[in-house]
């Protein structure tokens, strides 16, 4: 299994920028380098929830949590984490 | 509406009476029902006839009594009774009833000035046997095309690329720098062409060929001069427009042949049509296009419209697959790849017109271009009041007026729907203001190009190239009116009445009039204050205004929906060859222009129903359409052109030989 971090960077060098890599670092910006449009938000968000197993609220749908490889991983991280709180604690 | 073609030789030969059948023989879709060529010691004219005007005698190649110009004229004069009428008061005979005829007189009457009096939509060539010169014109807006080329020992023009490829000694190549400003602009910036060393002759210019020498001049710009506000009433401008368009439609109305309209639910067909019911007596047929897809389909507002005015209406009902089956003729005809497939729609659409027998329709194009309509305007005014004020909360809440119809620029949140719209420091300061979004989204589809077509563009800059062609006083102008001259200067020729309009027309040999092109209404437009236009931001104000209940008032009051047919979806829904063929690891190979392993990601993506954006589409449609160009017009011409029902046809060709 490769590290989250490797993982997304593949589905965007797959999905948007179609195995041009360009020197496209973990800490760019996609909307700076314009590289997710409006589509992409949707086609990206669909690939967390999908891969994941998490749910993005509409309240999270902004460029600190997923305007970079680095801040996506880290929101990743975070809700997956919440997400395994939230259950223990409504199994406990 | 025809086909016209011409030779000049340079080096002493006779015109070649067969080059000339086979150049019209490429293009009897433009004119099916007639042939002619004119041939003498040097120069040679060919044409197609699509015949509509005096069918008994308007054959073409015509001369003067003289037998001194010879002409092939594709195209209308409008006002040609007016201008026949002076003519004869100045002494000119007549032996037909032709607008033809007449632009031959007015040539004769005031040379290559004579053009600044017509209003219509022309391409023509006329052959001085006396001067040796060669003297061609394309109308202002460039609703009609010619292309023309040099080779080492001719100078060849038709109305379209495949007529010059007849001749072998014309070179078949891909222009690169060409390709780089379609994938930026979705045209090649003329007089570029597709083609390397093919060119077209720019809207509003004209060209002699003398002695060897090419001389292009250009008979009219478009210039905004727009009144200062309050100096006339909303109502008095309201009135003038509707004058003006009442009397260009009744204009467009004659014709030897029924003439019908095009219905597309949206305002500007509705009211061309609404015009054509109520203010002629002529038996009036409609016709649109339907989808499967109810993302494009528009049908329940043609529907009410057919209600309301009463026409008596047929439709062509759009699936994916049909317009996957259409979409390699649709290439045939467009000449050079396309974003959109919008244009396939309308080719099924002019069978269904010919096929119903008609040959001449009215539709509604150019009006967004000159009255206001295109959201590309409402998103440049939204951005730049945003950014007049960037720290203001209210003004961005405007965002969410933009395109209503598309669910994925709805479905943002407000921090990312801020963040795509956001104005770059220095965007404000660009000539291209408006259009940097779509020139930096089209511009894109570059990363499918191979490391060849990276090399063959390398140190061009198609921004910078366009930007010098801008005229003069553009700086001066209103941004609004900026973003108007882009669209109606360039988009309009390049792309909408070319990919979308005469070309797949003429496909089935349809002639399609326009008369919110005509030259009165391009002048009143270009006189109207902006905020008559677009008032805040309530697209072609004006219009509906004058429009007022002519029209149904749903169809006035709806949100502006542009016209677009489904694009990935259509060509995977059908198993087409052609689609397998050219987006194969060979078939990019063998076209050169694409990176093979970029372009089937992308085709994966497709494949597994992840590719729903205007980006993936847009590339695949371009992709696909430079494939097929190259495909038809480079590595398989001969093939397919002996394949053409009409390329042989020659024993129908009428011969002039006038040695």
């Amino acid at each position: 299994m490769q590290p989250l971090e490797a993982q997304l960077k593949q589905f965007v060098i797959d999905n948007f920028l179609f195995g041009n890599q360009n020197g496209f670092k973990n800490d760019h910006s996609f909307l700076e380098r314009g590289i997710i449009d409006s589509t992409g938000m949707l086609e990206l968000i669909c690939h967390l929830e999908k891969t994941y197993q998490i749910k993005v609220q509409d309240s999270e749908l902004v460029p600190d949590n997923l305007d970079s490889v680095n801040r996506l991983a880290a929101f990743v991280l975070r809700k997956q984490a919440a997400e395994t709180m939230g259950a223990s604690a409504s199994a406990s | 509406m025809c086909g016209i073609t011409g030779c000049i030789n340079t080096d002493g030969r006779p015109a070649d009476a067969a080059l000339l059948e086979s150049m019209v023989g490429l293009i009897r879709h433009r004119g099916p029902e007639e042939a002619g060529i004119y041939t003498n010691k040097e120069a040679g004219l060919g044409h197609a006839r699509l015949s509509i005007i005096d069918i008994a005698c308007g054959q073409q190649p015509m001369s003067t009594q003289d037998g001194r110009l010879w002409i092939t004229f594709n195209g209308e004069i409008f006002n040609y009774l007016e201008l026949r009428e002076d003519l004869v008061a100045k002494g000119h005979r007549f032996e037909t009833r032709s607008d033809t005829e007449v632009l031959l007189h007015m040539y004769e009457e005031e040379g290559s000035a004579c053009v600044k009096k017509l209003n219509g939509q022309w391409a023509f060539g006329i052959w001085d046997t006396k001067e040796h010169k060669l003297f061609l014109s394309r109308d202002r807006l460039g609703v009609r095309p010619i292309v023309y080329t040099q080779t080492a020992n001719s100078f060849l023009f038709a109305s379209e690329v495949k007529a010059l490829f007849a001749d072998p000694s014309v070179a078949r190549r891909v222009n690169f720098k060409a390709l780089d400003q379609l994938f930026t602009f979705w045209f090649p910036l003329p007089p570029q062409t597709f083609f390397e060393g093919v060119f077209e002759l720019p809207p509003g210019h004209s060209l002699t060929f003398q002695n060897g020498k090419t001389d292009i001049e250009c008979h009219w710009q478009m210039d905004y001069t727009p009144d200062p506000i309050g100096l006339r009433s909303e109502q008095d401008y309201a009135e003038e427009l509707w004058s003006i368009l009442v009397d260009a439609v009744r204009l467009r109305l004659r014709s030897d042949v029924p003439v019908a309209t095009y219905l597309s639910g949206g305002l500007d067909s509705s009211v061309t049509t609404a015009i054509v019911k109520h203010f002629t007596d002529r038996r009036l047929r409609s016709f649109s296009v339907t989808f499967d897809d109810p993302e494009y389909d528009e049908s329940s507002f043609q529907n009410e419209v057919v209600r309301y005015l009463g026409t008596e209406h047929q439709e062509v009902r759009c699936s994916y697959a049909d317009i996957g089956r259409v979409f390699p003729d649709v290439i045939w005809h467009t000449e050079k790849p396309i974003l959109r497939t919008a244009p396939a729609p309308l080719f099924l659409l002019s069978e269904l017109v010919r096929n119903a027998g008609f040959k001449v329709v009215v539709t509604g194009e150019g009006s967004d271009e000159m009255l206001g309509g295109y959201d590309i305007f409402k998103e440049a005014k939204i951005r730049a009041f945003w950014a007049a004020m960037p720290a203001s909360r209210f003004r961005p809440h405007l965002l969410r007026r933009l395109y209503p119809y598309l669910s994925n620029v709805q479905n943002q949140s407000d921090a990312y729907l801020r963040a795509f719209f956001r104005v770059h420091p220095g965007d404000l300061d660009s000539p291209f203001f408006s259009h940097l979004p779509r020139f930096e989204l089209t511009a894109k589809l570059k990363t499918f190009f191979s490391d060849d077509t990276r090399d063959a563009i390398k140190g061009s800059d198609p921004v910078s190239e366009f930007a010098k062609r801008l005229p003069v006083d553009y700086p001066k102008w209103d941004r609004f009116l900026q973003a108007q001259f882009l669209e109606a200067m360039y988009l309009l020729p390049g792309y909408i009445l070319s990919s979308q309009g005469d070309r797949v027309a003429m496909g089935h040999s349809v002639e399609v009039r326009l008369p919110f092109l005509d030259f009165r209404m391009v002048q009143f437009a270009s006189k109207l204050p902006p905020s008559l236009k677009m008032k805040v931001l309530n697209e072609k104000y004006l219009l509906k205004k004058a429009a007022g209940n002519y029209i149904p008032a749903s169809v006035r009051n709806r949100h502006k929906q542009p016209y677009r047919a489904p694009e990935g979806k259509s060509f995977f829904s059908g198993n087409f060859d052609y689609v397998a063929d050219l987006l194969s690891p060979e078939g990019l190979g063998k076209g050169g222009v694409f990176n093979s392993a970029a372009v089937s990601m992308l085709v994966q993506k497709f494949l597994a129903g992840r590719a729903i954006g205007v980006k993936d589409n847009m590339a695949l449609t371009g992709i696909l359409s430079t494939q097929l160009a190259i495909d038809q017009f480079i590595h398989n011409f001969n093939a397919k052109t002996s394949k053409e029902p009409h390329a042989t046809t020659r024993s129908a060709v009428k011969t002039v030989c006038d040695r």
